[in-house]
């Protein structure tokens, strides 16, 4: 059973809520693994505290030319999508930070004269939480552009045996890290505010669930600060709303301060639980078509 | 000309509320300074609901090109599998003669990061690249001047590439007609955008929020525009929430000497203004978010003339 937990709009909430679910479940004694897929600003571990025991660099391959047999003939620059390689003057140039490790000007170079050399993109890193739940991360070096291998290779790696409620944390927005992030979930839950912007990313998200064919639910977050157009979106798009959170400064300033909300909010974890056992049902039902 | 970009690392810490109220005060505040707008923040583009802008040129916007087997050419040899290292690629009934049963392959056009490895080694030449329709960018006319946005479909790729379709056409619209600068609601996050964003810019206005995820995320993209060797400044958006975080970026900034531009305060007038469709200083000039926001401006124009 795997939620994916997404927005569109940044800020809104996800984090909190991803790490919120994590620890209501942890303390029904369930299995619980999480993993947090924004690879360019994550901040799950923050409110988790996990203790990393595992960590492991991703590369990706790039080519690297034998100067010597090189021919100069720029069959690799033709096949090249990315404008990663290219001839000069008969010289073959390798820009690594543009190239995605595809393998392909190796395969076509007539000579022979590519290997391929590892190149850290970033880095995952695991272990445990104080309650026991299976934390892992990815983080992209700083200046690389490339967020997407780091996160499939995150959702690949088995440091730990296999968990039984798996959260994945995904970051803002509605390319393709997102999409990365989500895909194989079996459930959706968006995190959103009822504010023009949140109900404009919010549809982009949704739309998103639609085309991955997984199905979504809403959480609404700051409840009340801005307008009711998101209420009837959501009713009229068919997308339930799950739960709401106020509000409230009290909130606001916990987890400024690295709180999660069950931790500010005792009360929340039965409303986290209860909100699980509906997702069960639908995916339940899901699994059933 | 100058270019300023609005960053922030952490998604949700106002960079569009902030560009928006520069965008208003670069027009009609105490100095007129021409601004060109761009909101690189292109899959999740949100500047447009504060500016409302009339449309005047739309393009398309063509991504990266995906792989298409022709399951009819296919002879099933499984080289592509082999060759691909993006997981696209998946067996599957022959889809137009099931009576003859047999597998063919599927490309699944969300995976396929479009290498193009396949068409090379296939030998029955079974596999074409297809350009994929990405989403739309426009150039518009908004309250304020000038507005570049766009519209990139959900689930599309690129995104760092039409960013630099944005900034490009800005700048040129910016050249041709003497506008003085280029001011760029960035995306959130580190990654490929942000790097598009950041590109060539003059000066970096990072939004900061006192929680300890804003001051993590924070520190991430002071790194990149330090990597890519732009002057960063930081102002603190939302800065009585959490007092002590405030404090600690403030402290953060004296030691690395980098320039705090000011504290704005929670204001839900913020909110209400989106809400309104307007920035917070045409909603509530006098409010306490709108006020700030005018000193970071000034302080922020100061910097830009130090630039030159």
């Amino acid at each position: 059973m795997i939620i994916a937990v997404a927005s569109g709009k940044g800020g809104t909430g996800k984090t909190t809520v991803a790490t919120s679910l994590a620890l209501s479940l942890s303390a029904q004694d369930r299995a619980v693994s999480f993993l947090d897929c924004d690879v360019e600003a994550p901040n799950a571990h923050l409110f988790l505290q996990p203790e990393f025991q595992h960590t492991r660099a991703v590369n990706r391959l790039t080519p690297q030319v034998d100067e010597e047999k090189c021919s100069g003939c720029g069959r690799c620059a033709e096949v090249c999508q990315y404008h990663a390689i290219v001839v000069l003057g008969g010289k073959t140039l390798v820009f690594p930070e543009l190239c995605h490790g595809c393998g392909s000007c190796t395969l076509e170079c007539p000579e022979k004269t590519i290997t391929e050399i590892p190149e850290k993109l970033g880095i995952l890193e695991a272990g445990y939480t104080p309650e026991g739940i299976a934390f892992a991360r990815g983080l992209l070096d700083v200046g690389e552009p490339m967020a997407v291998p780091i996160i499939h290779q995150l959702k690949k790696w088995q440091p730990f045996q296999p968990q039984g409620i798996a959260i994945w944390d995904s970051p803002p927005g509605t390319s393709c890290p997102v999409v990365a992030s989500i895909r194989g979930a079996n459930y959706l839950l968006l995190v959103t505010e009822p504010t023009p912007f949140g109900l404009h990313d919010l549809k982009l998200a949704a739309q998103l669930g639609t085309e991955l064919e997984i199905p979504a639910g809403v959480i609404v977050n700051r409840d009340g600060v801005g307008d009711t157009r998101l209420d009837e979106f959501c009713q009229q798009a068919g997308i339930p709303i799950l739960m709401r959170i106020p509000l409230e400064r009290e909130i606001g300033a916990g987890v400024a301060q690295g709180k999660s909300l069950v931790e500010i909010r005792p009360e929340y974890r039965a409303r986290f639980q209860e909100m699980f056992a509906q997702i069960e049902a639908v995916c339940a039902a899901e699994a059933q078509k | 000309m100058k270019q300023l970009v609005i960053l922030s690392g952490k998604g949700g810490t106002g960079k569009t509320s902030v560009t928006a109220a520069f965008a208003h005060l670069a027009a009609e505040g105490e100095v007129s300074i021409r601004a060109v707008l761009a909101d690189a923040d292109v899959d999740a583009a949100n500047l447009e609901l504060v500016l409302s802008p009339k449309v005047e040129e739309r393009e398309d916007f063509w991504g990266g090109q995906v792989a298409q087997i022709d399951p009819q050419t296919c002879s099933e040899c499984g080289t592509c599998i082999e060759v691909c290292r993006f997981d696209a690629i998946y067996p599957c009934p022959r889809p137009l003669s099931p009576w003859e049963g047999g597998e063919s392959y599927w490309i699944d056009p969300i995976a396929c990061d479009g290498c193009a490895a396949c068409v090379y080694q296939c030998p029955e030449g079974a596999i074409t690249m297809q350009p994929q329709l990405a989403g739309e960018w426009f150039q518009s006319q908004s309250r304020y001047g000038p507005l570049f946005h766009a519209a990139l479909r959900p689930a599309q790729e690129n995104s760092g590439k039409l960013v630099t379709v944005i900034k490009q056409h800005a700048r040129l619209l910016t050249m041709d007609e003497g506008y003085h600068l280029v001011l760029v609601d960035g995306p959130p996050g580190i990654g490929c955008p942000v790097i598009s964003a950041v590109s060539g810019a003059d000066l970096a206005l990072i939004v900061a929020e006192p929680t300890v995820a804003g001051i993590h995320d924070m520190h991430r993209v002071l790194q990149v525009t330090d990597h890519f060797g732009v002057k960063a400044l930081v102002c603190i958006n939302k800065a009585d929430i959490y007092l002590a975080g405030a404090a600690e970026i403030e402290a953060f900034c004296q030691e690395q000497g980098i320039e705090m531009v000011g504290r704005i305060p929670f204001d839900t007038t913020v909110t209400h203004a989106m809400v309104r469709g307007q920035p917070v200083t045409v909603y509530q000039p006098e409010s306490p978010a709108s006020q700030s926001l005018r000193e970071v401006w000034r302080k922020v124009v100061d910097a830009l003339e130090r630039l030159a």
